[in-house]
């Protein structure tokens, strides 16, 4: 049973990364920091349900296997089909947002999985993301940083995946999209919360083409 | 074995030996080069040489793969052309529904019809019922900024990379009599021409360019590169006669007027990527941009080799 679940599993992975490949032709632009096995957090902009699907579909599959992306437990987890994706094809870390329900603490979730030899992709502002400018980030990445001081923070943008599929379409349009990598950042000595919080924030925003960074 | 068929393998054999020439050349560049770095200029050529080996393989498969082939590689290269396209467009939300029909509906229409070999149909397909019923789409969501930028945006994109585009594989529809079964070659002359006319323009450009024609749109573009490049694509052109309904001096001014024409698409294509900021369309086949850098001149002269041969050699 489980090796059968395993195959449908891969084959699963491979559909949605052909098809996502398919639609958005998405490129990879390692510019701050080459494909490592090193323990990562890549912390992108999130501006539709299938960016985290992008950012994996772009790592190496040995690298790929070793990432596992944090997504909310309350979305994974409403459907038996969803919840064999998020858990059996993605391997996410599934962390419920319910801060008065919840049993499993989101942080040692994802230090566990951390030290477990993973790495992690987050989206720090939280939530899809439907306005022009970025969200505050909130504290989640910080206490990773503090916590997990050797691990990589990479900073991640993508673009164009909004047009893709904007909140409340179900038809994806194809658009050509990019993923780029910036060099990572640590937490520095003395830093507190916000001047981190706001600094991550710059080194995401910084990747955007909008910021003069264009790789065309 | 056929006329067709040998013609086709002495086409494939001779480009197979001008692409081990290419690539013995470039790796002697590679090879001749001093100091530590890497020089741009031949990384560039060998990536352009290495994504030339890709693209006539591809092109080979689906020439032996006859109809179903040449209409399915055109239909998808127009879908990643269609797709470059649309991603610098000023496209909005309220245009998702149009943006869909545009891919998953005019375009493999328009391919189908060439499939079926309906010229009445796909010759007016796009101009006349996409032209008319995408705006209609576009209206009912009520979004009325930038309409006409919009609208017309999805027009053009339209236009250029799937009816331009189209238009090579519906050479395959034309009757040219005592040329039955052998429209492929038309496509191989058409596309070799073509081709061949950029890469002859970049190689008299490299030796012996020195004035620019257009500056504002195109640095690498220069005279001496152009008139060499529209020139020598001619003589290649002629030289090809004998696996084209053509004679030889027909040939050639076909190729010249392909040429000519590849070459002010190519400063079009130019132009749009100048106004929104790009260097390439897109960064698909390394070393050569995206597939719009590759197609732009076959945009522009398919269509108009398409009729010219249908009015003067079809019955």
């Amino acid at each position: 049973m489980n090796s059968i679940l395993a195959i449908a599993a891969k084959i699963t992975g491979f559909s949605i990364i052909s098809f996502s490949r398919f639609i958005t032709a998405v490129f990879a632009n390692w510019d701050g920091v080459r494909p490592s096995r090193r323990r990562r957090i890549y912390f992108a902009n999130h501006v539709s349900n299938g960016d985290f699907i992008l950012l994996w579909t772009v790592l190496p599959p040995p690298i790929r296997k070793l990432t596992r992306p944090v997504a909310a437990a309350d979305y994974w987890l409403t459907s038996k089909l969803k919840a064999f994706i998020g858990r059996n094809v993605f391997n996410a870390v599934l962390i419920d947002r319910n801060r008065d329900t919840r049993v499993l603490d989101p942080m040692e979730q994802m230090l566990e999985a951390l030290d477990e030899g993973n790495s992690l992709i987050i989206f720090p502002e939280g939530q899809r993301n439907t306005t022009e400018q970025m969200l505050p980030f909130k504290p989640g990445i910080f206490h990773l940083a503090e916590k997990r001081p050797d691990v990589e923070l990479v900073p991640v943008w993508i673009e164009n995946l909004n047009r893709v599929l904007p909140k409340g379409e179900i038809i994806p349009i194809p658009f050509a999209c990019s993923v780029t990598f910036g060099a990572p950042i640590h937490l520095q000595d003395g830093e507190d919360k916000q001047t981190f919080l706001k600094r991550a924030e710059t080194c995401v925003l910084n990747l955007s083409p909008d910021a003069g960074n264009n790789h065309d | 074995m056929t006329e067709y068929q040998t013609n086709l393998l002495t086409l494939f054999g001779g480009l197979a030996v001008v692409l081990i020439i290419a690539s013995t050349i470039g790796y002697m560049l590679a090879r001749r080069q001093t100091g530590s770095e890497p020089n741009p200029v031949i990384e560039n050529l060998n990536a352009r040489i290495n994504a030339w080996w890709v693209m006539i393989g591809v092109i080979g498969l689906a020439f032996i793969w006859g109809r179903p082939g040449v209409v399915i590689l055109f239909g998808l290269l127009s879908f990643a052309a269609l797709r470059e396209f649309v991603s610098l467009t000023n496209t909005r939300r309220a245009d998702h529904l149009v943006l869909a029909m545009v891919f998953y509906v005019v375009l493999p229409l328009q391919f189908y019809f060439i499939w079926i070999d309906w010229y009445g149909m796909f010759s007016i397909f796009i101009p006349v019922y996409a032209y008319l019923f995408m705006p209609i789409l576009a209206v009912l969501r009520g979004e009325t900024k930038n309409f006409l930028i919009r609208i017309a945006e999805v027009q053009w994109a339209l236009m250029i990379t799937v009816y331009c585009v189209s238009h090579v594989p519906a050479l395959l529809s034309l009757d040219i009599p005592g040329y039955e079964g052998q429209n492929i070659l038309l496509i191989a002359f058409l596309v070799l021409v073509v081709q061949s006319s950029d890469v002859l323009q970049y190689i008299w450009g490299k030796l012996a360019g020195k004035r620019k024609i257009a500056p504002k749109l195109s640095p690498s573009k220069t005279v001496e590169g152009f008139v060499g490049g529209v020139l020598s694509a001619t003589l290649v052109g002629a030289s090809l006669w004998w696996m084209t309904p053509f004679n030889f001096w027909q040939a050639g001014l076909l190729a010249f007027i392909i040429a000519l024409l590849g070459f002010f698409g190519g400063l079009v294509m130019s132009a749009i990527k100048r106004d929104r900021g790009v260097k390439d369309w897109g960064q698909m086949i390394a070393g050569h941009g995206g597939f719009i850098d590759r197609l732009d001149s076959v945009i522009f002269s398919a269509p108009i080799f398409f009729h010219i041969v249908r009015y003067f050699w079809t019955v």
